[in-house]
């Protein structure tokens, strides 16, 4: 059954929870849904499918490396998408992907068959607000329920930041750095300012991501913003021959972090 | 570095027309980017066309052109050629240019406008490495630090243009993700951009990638095109030639002579040539505009190589330089309207366009050019009447190419 993405994030964050989102590459391994289904079950509230890309722009080496395996197993847009419909879990499920394979499928399929899987976002970071309204993928996925979430990041204007947490639908998503994603050794003093910038102008769930790769840095990072995204950290941990109990063990570990 | 006050400077045609407010031709090009550098994006636009309206940014590059980069390039007839080929082919001289190819117009322009936008460093994409070079080169004369990403396949094919941007004092990043070749130094160099855009300006080396490059490329470009035109009247005895020809990767130095030629002499056809790699049918080829469907990638709405899901297939040609999967927006635009026509060549063509042209002329072409001539060589009294005038853009000299040729023909 679909859970709504802004929806269910705002009710949770009313429980006066940090909200926890991991990111786990769709496709990669025949386990993958049992990955998405292990977070859920250790604390995440809502999970971000990267649907694999050949020139995934805005990705380090960590998910580039996880793409391509990915691609070379098979995973297709269409594969992704409809395996994920057996996911279920209660929390919403939003892929992050590249606008290529939206526009290849078209705006409405694309949009339809995230419906029919359960699929209530969408995350696209190669189409920032202005094409993302102009090529009218908003109003597609409008359409069938899905969400769009934005990004922001520490060099958007202040103007432009409060066009995109106005635009956005389902959380904001606040790149904590200037750069990929990736993991860092420690947490950027940007992520600080980015969500502090964030709360001050929305009440629109609110979360960091891009290099929060420790339980630490997570926890860190959440005093700042309504919770983080954890992607490279957690898939990392999958390339090295993790599975679903590895995974749920690190996202118990970040929820235990923001928990404290 | 302060550019020369004194002296020659090249004639510059007056600014070329502008995509649309929102960065497109027709349906091709935006702005397809990560957020984090949407803000240097907008930068880039305005202090650009503050610039190419102002009359002393346009004489500083207009005089880097003339005492530093050599300009303006001869047009050559080619008299044994067209004998051959029963054509009258005249050739668009890059190759005589400072460091060997159209790309330093391009680059001399970009530092000029990192150097006003008050940033110190530039970072850059190369196929063969010539646009590396380039950058490294005006990075090296402006006194800016260089960072070249480079494919590792061609890091490997193109040793000595790699030894020539470390001398100049460049480092040069070997990309080792996905195809290992121009594409993947694209996509790299913009992770990277994203990282540094504060302090970093992008030298982008093509008309291609998110606006305000593909337009901004194009102008600093056009000078091959406006010299052309002028210098062909004059041996045309006023007349524009018949077709206009070049090789297309990217597609700088195409879009750059067709700039020249598309709205002031509509006679004149003008001629992309495509990497046709072992053949199109074999699917092994870089020919965006004829096998290449709409999609977006590398920031632009254009055609691409790409699978039925969307995944972009990796390009396949001799030359390091052609060897990439899409084209710039502006020519997708000028391929729809059916304003410019878009051709191939095979690699075995260009080869016998490589060695036809220093065999016929004493000049030995960039692997890419020799497309060009390869192509006309086959179309040459078949869909080019004999007797035409043909102006073909020689966009580089081979000599990066030597080794590679040296290999594949072996004893002469």
């Amino acid at each position: 059954m679909t859970v709504h993405l802004e929806a269910h994030l705002r009710a949770q964050r009313a429980t006066g929870r940090k909200l926890l989102v991991p990111y786990v590459t769709g496709g990669l391994g025949k386990d993958w849904i049992d990955v998405v289904r292990a977070c859920a079950a250790n604390g995440a509230d809502a999970v971000e499918i990267g649907i694999p890309f050949s020139d995934p722009m805005m990705d380090g080496k960590t998910i580039q490396e996880a793409s391509q395996r990915a691609l070379d197993l098979g995973a297709t847009p269409e594969s992704v998408i409809s395996q994920a419909a057996d996911i279920d879990v209660g929390i919403p499920l939003a892929v992050m992907t590249y606008y290529n394979l939206v526009y290849r499928m078209g705006h409405d399929r694309f949009a339809a068959s995230l419906e029919a899987s359960g699929i209530s976002g969408c995350i696209l970071p190669d189409l920032p607000l202005d094409e993302l309204q102009r090529g009218g993928f908003d109003t597609a996925a409008a359409e069938h329920n899905v969400e769009c979430v934005l990004l922001a990041s520490p060099t958007t204007t202040d103007a432009r930041l409060l066009d995109i947490c106005r635009s956005a639908r389902g959380f904001v998503y606040g790149v904590s750095l200037m750069g990929i994603t990736g993991e860092r050794t420690s947490l950027a003093g940007s992520a600080k300012i980015m969500g502090e910038r964030m709360k001050a102008v929305t009440d629109r769930p609110a979360l960091l991501g891009v290099g929060i790769s420790t339980p630490e840095q997570a926890h860190e990072a959440a005093q700042y913003a309504d919770g983080v995204i954890v992607g490279s950290a957690l898939v990392r941990r999958l390339l090295q021959s993790g599975g679903p109990d590895e995974a749920g063990a690190f996202v118990a570990e970040l929820r235990a972090a923001l928990d404290a | 570095m302060n550019a020369p006050s004194r002296g020659t400077a090249v004639e510059l045609d007056p600014p070329g027309p502008e995509p649309t407010t929102d960065g497109r031709f027709g349906d091709f090009g935006g702005r397809y980017v990560p957020e984090s550098i949407i803000p240097a994006l907008e930068e880039l636009e305005s202090a650009f066309r503050t610039s190419w309206h102002d009359d002393e940014f346009r004489l500083q590059y207009a005089t880097l052109l003339s005492e530093y980069a050599g300009r303006p390039t001869p047009v050559t007839e080619c008299h044994r050629l067209s004998d051959r080929l029963g054509v009258r082919v005249l050739l668009k001289r890059e190759d005589l240019t400072h460091t060997g190819s159209h790309k330093i117009n391009n680059v001399l322009g970009q530092a000029l406008l990192t150097r006003r936008m008050g940033k110190q460093r530039v970072i850059a994409e190369t196929g063969a490495g010539q646009h590396g070079v380039a950058t490294a080169t005006a990075a090296a004369l402006f006194g800016l630090d260089c960072t070249v990403y480079m494919g590792a396949v061609d890091v490997e094919r193109q040793a000595l243009n790699v030894w020539r941007m470390k001398l100049l004092g460049a480092e040069v990043v070997p990309v080792t993700s996905g195809s290992a070749t121009l594409k993947d130094a694209v996509n790299d160099a913009m992770r990277e951009w994203v990282a540094s855009v504060e302090t970093t300006h992008y030298c982008l080396g093509s008309v291609m990638g998110p606006h305000p490059f593909p337009w901004l490329v194009r102008e600093f470009q056009r000078v091959v095109g406006d010299e052309a035109r002028k210098q062909c009247r004059a041996i045309l005895n006023g007349k524009d030639p018949q077709y206009v020809v070049a090789c297309i990767g990217g597609g700088s130095n195409a879009m750059g002579t067709f700039a020249g030629f598309v709205t002031q002499c509509p006679d004149s056809v003008l001629i992309g040539v495509e990497a046709g790699g072992l053949g199109l049918e074999s699917g092994h080829h870089g020919a965006a505009v004829n096998r290449g469907v709409p999609g977006i990638v590398h920031g632009m709405r254009s055609l691409f190589l790409q699978d039925e899901h969307g995944q972009v297939v990796e390009a396949t040609s001799i030359s390091a330089g052609l060897d990439y999967p899409g084209i710039g927006p502006e020519h997708a635009h000028l391929a729809e309207l059916g304003m410019a026509r878009y051709e191939y060549a095979t690699d075995d063509e260009a080869v016998a366009g490589f060695q036809l042209l220093a065999e016929t002329e004493g000049i030995v072409p960039a692997l890419e050019p020799a497309h060009a001539i390869g192509w006309l060589a086959r179309e040459a009294g078949r869909s080019i009447p004999s007797g035409s005038t043909v102006l073909l853009t020689l966009s580089g000299r081979g000599d990066k190419d030597a080794a590679q040729l040296m290999d594949r023909l072996g004893e002469l």
